[in-house]
């Protein structure tokens, strides 16, 4: 029951943010409130027993991605009637959009639950998530982090190309 | 844990060591054609080493076989002569960093582990390694606008692509619980999943996604930018690697993982070629920008590629490969004569630039005119023996109304490349054209055209690596 309730709330909070978020004229304020449904995603994790997921929820996306968000809004200093104008002509069509991709999913039936892994909930909870997330990470999907690294590295590379002094030649 | 075998891995831990040698490199060597003989030799290695690496390897993640070495050796084509290109017209641009060919080689590699990919989270990596090296590739020229736009509007849209196909992955893993091609595929054929349509839904959102990569009808509407803005040298690869790759992925993911609803897709993949065909050679007509003109050719040429797809069977996969190992040749040695068309304060772009160029240069103008008839697919070209084969696997396979839509559009895109050959060999020149020459350009030209010319005349000693190559799937 209680547990239901919980699911209840933070699903509701989750959709009325994001709604929230996309509909604020001004840019920080759509910020700030996506810092809310940051957190709100962060205690969905930590309600499916992924402590390790729900921490990493908020010091990436709420700790940088979002200070990331705020700086760019204040460098660019966009003017609300521009922001305006410029976008409420897509109103109609992504609407329409939208609530063909939600008739789509409501009527999806439930997944089945598909192969198991040898990770059941109780060898997490043995293993503590992060120590699972450990293990599996290097070792059944090496390779997939190591790709990881690389693009990591063509970000660092890109992001110095693209705000290298112009002309430096 | 067993340490992974690397021996189905070598090509691409080789391509990550040549990558971080070159940015290593980029400190010490000022010479920046330098850079391209180390990587050049770099890449000899890697074709040395694609013949032997075969095996499945890290727990079935990293599939090495003929179906993954065939599309390598495409890639692998496509970054030797788009480094070559890009000499000449780096100089030109005074856009000439190391970084551009480190960009190149690990956009290069994320198409490989793409091709080789058994799991879909890896998959997800090596698209995203290769798209954003072209993301930032696009936009290498910082001080063009429209450089600049085509790589916020790729990046934009790429972006999107991957939400989708990350949220198509979930719906698979969803409905499986796991993430492995082939496991998914044991799975959802021995268990009752018919009456589950959220595989469909699952296949729809990767259909729009591997459709953005290959620029299909209706999500091509970033490639006429993007192809235009970007540095021609970039344009060259991005129309030939990424969307080689995105085929691939779609060929190994389709063929297996969607297997048991192979009817739904073929009728999906079929309708998007139709469109993709009519759309890419209807709009290329009224094109003026060759650029532009030949991003929307390279878009028909997908929805070529695609009709091999809507077969599934043997015969059809393997002449989509051929299509875009030809189309790659071809259409690469077309970007060459663009550059050599470019110098400073001249940019070569505009169609009408190419009038009464057989006068001045007879020799580059029968070269073009070879690529042009090969795009066309007039024999004896390779062209014309990759539409070939496409058609008459689709005729085969049953699809006859299919086959004649796709000759029809054929015929429609004769308009507009035998325009550029009617502008070269009937049209009197109204300014003077120098052409940018260089020994690697000129390499590029006449080895791409030999190709298309041998590939043209001998097609059976060619059509043989495609045949084996999916064998494998």
């Amino acid at each position: 029951m209680i547990n239901k309730i919980f699911f209840i709330y933070f699903a509701i909070a989750i959709v009325t943010l994001s709604l929230v978020i996309i509909t604020r004229k001004s840019l920080v304020h759509s910020v700030l409130f996506m810092l809310a449904l940051f957190f709100h995603i962060a205690g969905l994790y930590l309600f499916l027993n992924a402590e390790f997921l729900a921490l990493v929820q908020i010091i990436v996306y709420a700790g940088a991605i979002l200070v990331l968000f705020l700086f760019v809004i204040m460098l660019l200093n966009i003017r609300e009637d521009e922001l305006k104008e410029q976008y409420s002509s897509f109103w109609p069509a992504g609407i329409s959009i939208g609530i063909v991709f939600l008739i789509v999913l409501l009527r999806m039936p439930a997944f089945s639950l598909g192969i198991k892994g040898v990770w059941d909930i109780k060898s997490v909870t043995e293993a503590t998530s992060t120590g699972a997330i450990g293990q599996v990470l290097y070792t059944e999907y090496l390779l997939p982090f190591e790709v990881a690294s690389l693009i990591l590295l063509i970000a660092i590379i890109g992001a110095i190309i693209l705000a290298k002094k112009r002309f430096s030649k | 844990m067993v340490f992974p075998d690397l021996n189905p891995i070598m090509p691409e831990l080789i391509m990550t060591a040549l990558g971080l040698l070159l940015l290593v490199l980029e400190l010490f060597v000022k010479e920046k054609s330098n850079h391209v003989l180390v990587a050049l030799v770099g890449i000899a290695f890697i074709y040395f080493f694609l013949g032997y690496s075969t095996g499945v390897t890290f727990n079935g993640m990293f599939i090495a076989d003929s179906y993954s070495r065939f599309f390598k050796y495409i890639f692998l084509i496509c970054l030797t002569l788009s480094m070559l290109i890009s000499i000449r017209y780096l100089e030109i641009e005074k856009s000439l960093y190391g970084e551009y060919y480190i960009l190149l080689v690990f956009a290069t590699l994320g198409m490989m582990i793409m091709a080789s990919s058994g799991d879909l989270i890896l998959l997800y990596l090596g698209l995203e390694l290769m798209a954003l090296s072209t993301y930032i590739l696009a936009g290498f020229l910082r001080n063009n606008e429209k450089s600049t736009e085509a790589a916020i509007k790729y990046f934009l849209m790429g972006s999107f692509s991957s939400a989708l196909l990350l949220y198509g992955i979930t719906m698979l893993y969803g409905l499986t619980g796991t993430t492995d091609i082939k496991a998914i595929s044991i799975y959802l054929s021995s268990n009752d999943t018919t009456q589950n349509y959220s595989i469909l839904l699952a296949m729809v959102l990767f259909i729009v996604a591997f459709g953005f990569k290959i620029a299909a009808v209706p999500f091509h509407m970033w490639a006429p930018d993007v192809y235009e803005g970007a540095p021609t040298s970039v344009t060259a690869f991005m129309s030939v690697g990424p969307k080689a790759a995105g085929f691939a992925v779609l060929g190994r993911v389709f063929l297996t993982s969607f297997e048991t609803v192979h009817l739904e897709w073929t009728l999906i993949l079929s309708v998007l070629a139709i469109l993709t065909m009519a759309a890419g050679n209807i709009i290329a007509i009224s094109q003026t920008n060759i650029k532009r003109m030949l991003a929307y050719s390279s878009i028909s040429h997908a929805g070529y590629a695609l009709l091999g797809m809507v077969t599934g069977n043997a015969a059809g996969v393997s002449g989509m490969l051929n299509y875009l190992f030809i189309y790659a040749i071809m259409n690469l040695g077309a970007f060459a004569i663009i550059v050599m068309l470019h110098s400073e304060g001249f940019s070569g772009e505009d169609i009408s630039d190419y009038k009464g160029l057989s006068k001045s240069h007879p020799v580059v103008s029968l070269i073009m005119l070879i690529f042009m008839f090969s795009l066309t697919g007039i024999p004896p070209t390779a062209g014309f023996i990759g539409k070939f084969y496409l058609f008459s696997a689709l005729i085969d396979a049953g699809y006859v109304p299919l086959a004649i839509i796709a000759l029809l559009f054929s015929v429609i895109s004769a308009f507009f490349y035998l325009r550029i050959v009617m502008y070269m060999y009937m049209n009197d020149s109204d300014k003077e054209v120098s052409l940018s020459i260089s020994p690697a350009l000129g390499l590029v030209i006449l080895a791409t055209a030999i190709m298309v010319l041998y590939i043209g005349v001998f097609p059976q000693h060619f059509l043989i690596y495609a045949k084996t190559a999916i064998l494998s799937i």
